[in-house]
């Protein structure tokens, strides 16, 4: 029989078992938490900040993926203070490389779009960076466009952790930060790649994608990642 | 002394560009030149995207023709997967180009042009715009805001938006068209095919006061270029290629899309953004040529629509054929206006237009491919090449306005050595050089591919290049 732990979340009493993280309490208390790096069934990494919460005792902070929940914890999951960190990451993550919604394969059908919509960011108060990034379309069925990647590293994950290929990896830091594919080679000539498209389900946006969708038309599974999961029995 | 004028701002036009009139030492017009003046690079920041995601950006070029860029896009893309489309997509990627012939005719006739024609070359412009024309002719604003409504309502219930919808892809169609809104569209169709054939028979009516204009909108002879069928009837989505000369014998035709560079050129002009396209067999300048409405009427023989014909045989009395007047581009464009309802008709009801099979799926098959399309405003031109892995290694885009670029220059020119006299631009004279350009319904910003600033403007410029009067229109 597992540790039970109590703790208060947005005031509410939660009772979960000991070793959830407290954005997997707060799923269970049916509280939304947003997330990009987050999903079920890939361990948690703390990646996008966008599941910051307030904790009583604690000044900054917190990243509810990757924070334990204990005993006695009281939570809060939405503020002023946490919508306005939380809009300046998004903010933050559109500036950085060229997401241009218009002409994406996952408009409409992209997480980064629906969460700056749910937070209402209209505009972007900082300067685009308008870097230039290559586009890898050596894969006979995917493409790589570095231009909509925020680096979630979802794919990494899934690919290490589920797959067992480990094509994936991040170079880099910072800003610098960049995917890819095995040591740097072009995904066409990926050795370990099995072609399972499962990074392409998880990705987020329109970085990764099936080849030949045409705009709009790149629809993610990324749920029947985390059912697979589910019946390996691998989710946390 | 001589002068020069500077139109800075043409108005009511898409996209912007100047006008600069050159006078010589006795004020009288030396010569003219229209200038594009912004540059937006679109085959340069394309180069690296995949094949499949152009429809939609070069789509973004423009907010009136979208939907040209995007057929011309897919069709190019289609050569490079080198797929036959299904039959039902053709059908329905034609439709939806009639209705978009249908909405920019009537925002170029009515919301453009008529302000022009109705209210006078020489009226006050503060009332020489569509708001001037629905105070003094309700009934025919009125109308002109019912027929774009009607194209633009047809190309959203077809793909789902009006302005810029995915809908059209490489291969064929996103979905099917539904039954419910094929009636729709019926419904709404003898509407529209009333209003054209009514404004039709008003244009018709005023045409003779306008002579002056017909005989000074350049009306010098040059060659024409269309699509057409293997009938030789007009066509906006497939086709040949075919080159008439001014007397309207042929001089060159090719089916084959990717052999449009063996006949056209594109020259590179100091004065402008806009490159200047000519018929390689004529050479540079000499190979002047235009497209649009009035070169598809001299280079087809016929619509391929009942009641475009009969208005097509009148047009022919009137304006001779070939006719050469930049004037009858309006009246050219109300026949096409009356054409496009008639072939949506005739699309809607053809049986294989509901089917759900739209689309051709393959990979990269060819390393090049060209589309050609009739846009509204003219031949329109996509050619990629691509690598094998799909990516964009070069972009040629050659636009309607492009090739009608030297016919324009040569057009202001004339227009100008026929109203301009003197050093001081009255308003009438300015919005008659202004109205030349607008004849040809021009989309600047797709022929650069620009990023915009205020419309256009006129200069009047001294020999020595010294600015003597600046009017913006």
């Amino acid at each position: 029989m597992p540790n039970m732990i109590s703790l208060r979340i947005d005031g509410e009493l939660v009772r979960v078992e000991e070793g959830h993280t407290i954005f997997q309490a707060a799923e269970a208390a049916g509280k939304q938490i947003p997330g990009l790096c987050q999903m079920k069934g890939l361990s948690p990494v703390g990646a996008c900040r966008l599941c910051v919460v307030e904790l009583a005792g604690v000044n900054r902070l917190l990243p509810s993926c990757t924070t334990p929940a204990q005993e006695g914890m009281s939570v809060t999951t939405q503020s002023a203070r946490i919508k306005s960190y939380r809009r300046m990451i998004v903010e933050l993550l559109l500036a950085e490389r060229n997401h241009i919604c218009a002409v994406c394969v996952s408009n409409n059908h992209c997480e980064l779009q629906a969460l700056a919509m749910k937070l209402g960011v209209t505009h972007v108060r900082y300067t685009y960076a308008y870097r230039s990034f290559p586009v890898d379309t050596s894969h006979p069925r995917f493409v790589l466009d570095h231009n909509r990647c925020i680096v979630c590293t979802r794919c990494v994950r899934v690919c290490a952790e589920m797959e067992g290929a480990h094509v994936w990896d991040v170079m880099g830091r910072g800003v610098g930060s960049r995917l890819v594919c095995e040591l740097n080679r072009s995904w066409g000539q990926a050795s370990s790649c099995t072609g399972c498209g499962k990074c392409v389900q998880v990705c987020p946006t329109g970085a990764l994608a099936e080849k030949g969708c045409a705009v709009e038309e790149m629809i993610k599974r990324g749920q029947s990642i985390s059912r697979l999961a589910e019946t390996r029995g691998g989710v946390l | 002394m001589a002068q020069n004028i500077i139109i800075p701002h043409v108005s009511r036009i898409e996209g912007h560009a100047k006008i600069a009139i050159h006078l010589n030492d006795a004020g009288e017009v030396d010569s003219a030149q229209l200038h594009v003046t912004q540059v937006r690079g679109f085959e340069k920041f394309t180069e690296g995207r995949p094949y499949y995601e152009m429809p939609s950006i070069t789509a973004r070029i423009c907010g009136i023709c979208p939907v040209s860029h995007l057929l011309a896009s897919s069709k190019a893309c289609d050569a490079i997967m080198a797929v036959r489309i299904p039959p039902a997509a053709k059908l329905l990627r034609e439709l939806l180009h009639c209705a978009q012939f249908v909405q920019s005719h009537a925002l170029s006739f009515f919301h453009l042009s008529a302000p022009d024609l109705l209210l006078g070359m020489d009226s006050d412009p503060a009332e020489r715009n569509i708001l001037g024309v629905l105070e003094q002719h309700p009934e025919l604003a009125r109308d002109g805001i019912a027929l774009r409504k009607f194209g633009q309502l047809a190309i959203e219930r077809l793909a789902g938006e009006r302005v810029h919808p995915a809908w059209v892809v490489p291969g064929g169609v996103h979905a099917p068209l539904r039954s419910d809104l094929r009636d729709a569209i019926l419904g709404e169709l003898p509407i529209a095919r009333s209003i054209v054939r009514r404004t039709l028979q008003m244009f018709k009516g005023v045409l003779d006061g306008f002579k002056a204009e017909i005989d000074s909108f350049d009306n010098e002879p040059t060659a024409y270029a269309g699509l057409v069928t293997r009938e030789n009837s007009m066509h906006w989505y497939d086709g040949a290629v075919a080159f008439i000369d001014e007397n309207g014998a042929p001089l060159a035709r090719f089916e084959d899309p990717g052999e449009y560079s063996n006949y056209i050129g594109e020259a590179a002009v100091p004065f402008s953004y806009l490159k200047a396209p000519y018929f390689i067999p004529r050479g540079y300048p000499a190979g002047i040529y235009r497209v649009g409405p009035l070169a598809r009427l001299n280079v087809a023989e016929t619509c391929g629509t009942p009641l475009a014909d009969a208005e097509l045989a009148e047009y022919r009395q009137r304006a001779g054929h070939p006719a050469q007047s930049a004037f009858y581009f309006h009246y050219a464009r109300l026949i096409e206006a009356l054409r496009g309802v008639e072939r949506m008709e005739m699309l809607l009801q053809h049986p294989d237009i509901l089917s759900t099979h739209i689309r051709a799926r393959a990979q990269v098959n060819c390393l090049e491919g060209t589309g050609i399309i009739e846009a509204p405003r003219g031949l329109l031109i996509h050619h990629y090449q691509v690598n094998e892995a799909g990516a964009i290694v070069k972009a040629n885009l050659i636009v309607a306005t492009g090739h009608n670029n030297l016919a324009m220059n040569h057009a202001v020119e004339q227009v100008a050595k026929r109203f301009v006299k003197g050093a001081k631009i009255e308003e009438g004279m300015l919005n008659r050089v202004s109205a030349v350009v607008r004849a040809f319904d021009p989309c600047l910003s797709c022929s650069t591919h620009a990023l915009g600033q205020p419309a256009l403007q006129i200069d009047l410029l001294s020999p020595q290049g010294e600015l003597l009067d600046r009017v913006a229109n």
